[in-house]
């Protein structure tokens, strides 16, 4: 926390974001537990542009009978940073997972970075080079060390020469402060390690977009900061990002929109303050009322 | 006690190390946890070492107190037979006392490299063992001296040893068929050799070169007619060889330990990959090469190895034109290799099926494609579950191999068996059948306990 409000105030010129980052600082437990009381300015400097980074419209989904994706319309800009929560089984992990075509949607388009996706596989290969995922359970690759786990995608997708994979690597891991660890195997390294070898093993693939799929469910409490204060410095760079999650501390610090999803619908999206303090619809302020006590 | 006291027991912490209790360590400590540690387990102790003194006398007397070793030429004709191991005995017959290694003194030849040496010389099989032990090397550890020129050297070890057991003549389509393969292969491992590009056309060409082959084969028994032979003329017909010329060893000569090594060998090398191949397509979302790998698993894991070797040798030829004659030893090499590796597609796909799936989405995600993601993240932790799998069915490969006895290819076993039918050594069976039981548990034994290392060596991922 501190360090990133550090980061935060020295990048900025302006007087006004100064303040701001001054009044965060005031508020010291800003985003040290989940869905803290204060901070409802989403960190600044973010710009979210013009540009449509990816468009999902109509799209629906089913599991055999079952229909887990209804009717998702979503327009994700560049830059722009987006929390989405909801109940287990609500249909949000399978959402951001057909954003790179982990999971096929039966109706309905979903273009991006400009591609759409349909079932070519060339179509879907280049759209993954340039979308980044982080998993729940964190999927590091057991039998290479974490500079492997790495440099593997660089080397074999991006054809990037073996060292200079590697210069890159060391300069994300070190980014998520575990230089220190390359030459382990991910099963020497804790939960919260290894969530941050996934996101820099992520990052070395220069990706336009992330996807975070419930990156802090499997840690342990003590973990969830190290692994957050990484996504926040992420958010800040300017990394356009979906995030499924139960932070709401997070969401409040960095997302432009939160939304909310049950039954496989989007129910509402909003910035996250007026969301947080003014939800709409009843099931939201249950959903809000469940989570935040 | 406080004149005891040191600075580090003041700041807290710092106690003196002391020596372990003495029944835990050294002899005794490794006596009481693993011979007595409980009473079940002492009883058992006991039982077994009374076995043993009941036993090993006996063995060892007959193996080697009692036994005769090298044999005399009494006749001076040259013979040296069982005679040689009779001993006078109190009732004053001649019988056998211990055990008549002789036999195998004298059949050793036989034993090890068949009938080879009546057509060719023993020195090729002999440089192609050790040929061989110099090829698997490198495969096998990782810290062997020359170790990148060894592994070159095992790259082309299969192509000289062909050369070097079977020698001989071949036509030109042989020779482009067989040599080809190393040339199509070539560009295919190494990613940044002199050449690759050109390489690369010799690997497209090749399979169509093959193909073509065929085609030109079946025209040729069905019409008579063939292309090839049309278009090379004499060329066609002319035989020569490529390496230094060796005179050509007849399949039906091979036999022996040398026979179970070239059958158990080829067998080990080739199941495993083409096993990866068939389980990778039992597991694949295409219905057409699933069904195919199914039907064929299933046929011939349905099917005894006996039964396939006899298919293999008695009905094989009648699909064949007349004429074109499958060398026997080829036979049996398909049905051994195809037999294998129908076990072995399971064994793997046993291990496919242990990965969890987040590795595969990991791998998706990354834009990996299918065999890039199989070969990097999904087959190493694979098949490094399989190991004690791969390596059972490597053992029972290796000792299947002597079934080939059954089509009238004599291996070890089979030349064991004719020696001890043999006049000359009547009634020593046991020092025949325990002589080839020691060299096949030599064989299976290293192979076990290669397993084990090679599965501690990989063990590195999960232990800290």
């Amino acid at each position: 926390m501190a360090k990133s409000t550090r980061k935060t105030t020295t990048s900025r010129s302006s007087a006004t974001t100064r303040s701001q980052a001054a009044a965060k600082k005031a508020a010291p437990k800003a985003k040290a537990s989940n869905g803290g009381s204060a901070a409802t300015v989403p960190a600044a400097g973010m710009a979210v542009t013009d540009e449509v980074a990816i468009q999902v419209s109509s799209m629906n989904k089913w599991y055999g009978d079952f229909h887990v994706l209804r009717d998702i319309n979503l327009t994700v800009n560049r830059g722009e940073r987006i929390v989405v929560c909801g109940p287990s089984g609500s249909g949000k992990s399978t959402l951001i997972r057909c954003m790179n075509r982990l999971e096929e949607h039966q109706e309905g388009q979903i273009i991006v970075d400009g591609i759409e996706l349909t079932n070519d596989l060339k179509k879907i290969d280049e759209v993954r080079r340039e979308v980044g995922m982080v998993f729940q359970h964190f999927n590091l690759f057991p039998h290479l060390t974490i500079l492997e786990n790495c440099t593997l995608a660089p080397i074999w997708v991006r054809k990037m020469p073996k060292r200079e994979a590697e210069e890159v690597a060391m300069e994300f891991l070190t980014k998520v402060k575990i230089p220190e660890q390359a030459g382990k195997f991910p099963g020497q390294l804790s939960g919260g390690q290894q969530q941050r070898v996934a996101i820099a093993r992520s990052l070395c693939m220069n990706p336009r977009i992330m996807l975070f799929d419930e990156p802090t469910s499997a840690l342990d409490p003590e973990m969830i900061k190290e692994v957050l204060d990484v996504m926040v410095d992420l958010a800040e760079s300017g990394m356009t990002m979906i995030c499924v999650t139960h932070e709401m501390g997070f969401a409040r610090k960095v997302a432009n929109r939160v939304i909310f999803m049950d039954e496989g619908q989007i129910i509402e999206q909003n910035e996250p303050g007026e969301f947080f303090d003014n939800p709409r619809s009843d099931r939201t302020k249950l959903f809000l009322s469940q989570i935040l006590h | 006690m406080s004149d005891t006291l040191r600075p580090e027991d003041q700041l807290g912490g710092g106690l003196p190390e002391r020596a372990p209790p003495p029944s835990t360590v050294g002899i005794q400590g490794w006596m009481r946890e693993n011979l007595f540690s409980g009473p079940i387990n002492s009883i058992g102790t006991i039982v077994a070492i009374g076995i043993i003194v009941w036993l090993l006398p006996g063995i060892l007397e007959w193996a080697i107190f009692d036994a005769t070793f090298v044999g005399v030429d009494a006749n001076g004709d040259g013979s040296i037979t069982r005679k040689d191991c009779l001993v006078e005995n109190a009732a004053g017959l001649m019988t056998l006392e211990g055990a008549c290694w002789v036999l195998v003194y004298v059949r050793w030849e036989q034993l090890i490299y068949g009938f080879y040496g009546s057509d060719g010389s023993i020195w090729r099989p002999t440089i192609a063992f050790v040929g061989l032990l110099l090829a698997i090397a490198p495969l096998l550890f990782d810290k062997v001296p020359f170790r990148r020129a060894l592994l070159w050297f095992a790259f082309a070890f299969p192509f000289i040893a062909v050369w070097l057991l079977g020698g001989g003549e071949w036509k030109l389509s042989s020779v482009l068929v067989f040599y080809g393969l190393i040339v199509a292969i070539l560009p295919l491992l190494f990613d940044k050799m002199p050449g690759r590009e050109i390489l690369l056309w010799v690997t497209k060409i090749y399979p169509l070169f093959i193909a073509f082959l065929l085609f030109d084969a079946i025209l040729d028994t069905l019409l008579g007619f063939s292309i090839w032979n049309t278009l090379l003329g004499p060329l066609a017909v002319w035989e020569f060889s490529p390496l230094p010329a060796l005179a050509e060893v007849s399949t039906h000569k091979w036999g022996g330990l040398m026979l179970t090594i070239v059958i158990g060998m080829v067998g080990i090398v080739l199941s495993l990959p083409i096993g990866v191949v068939l389980a990778l397509g039992r597991r694949s979302t295409m219905p057409a090469v699933r069904l195919l790998c199914v039907i064929f698993i299933e046929f011939v894991r349905g099917v005894p190895l006996i039964t396939l070797l006899f298919m293999a040798s008695n009905m094989l030829p009648l699909f064949f034109p007349e004429g074109i004659e499958l060398d026997k030893l080829v036979r049996a090499l398909v049905v051994v290799v195809a037999f294998s590796a129908a076990y072995m597609a399971e064994v793997v796909r046993g291990g496919l099926q242990a990965i969890p799936k987040g590795q595969y989405e990991a791998a998706d995600a990354m834009a990996l494609t299918y065999w890039k993601s199989m070969y990097l993240i999904i087959l190493p932790q694979a098949l490094k579950i399989v190991i004690p799998g791969i390596v059972n069915s490597f053992i029972g490969l290796f000792k299947d191999t002597t079934l080939v006895l059954i089509i009238g290819l004599f291996d070890i076993l089979g030349m064991a068996k004719a020696a001890v039918t043999h006049a000359n050594w009547i009634g020593l069976a046991r020092e025949a059948y325990v002589f080839v039981g020691v060299v096949y548990f030599i064989f299976c034994f290293s192979m076990s306990r290669y397993s084990i290392w090679l599965e501690e060596k990989l063990n590195t991922g999960h232990k800290r």
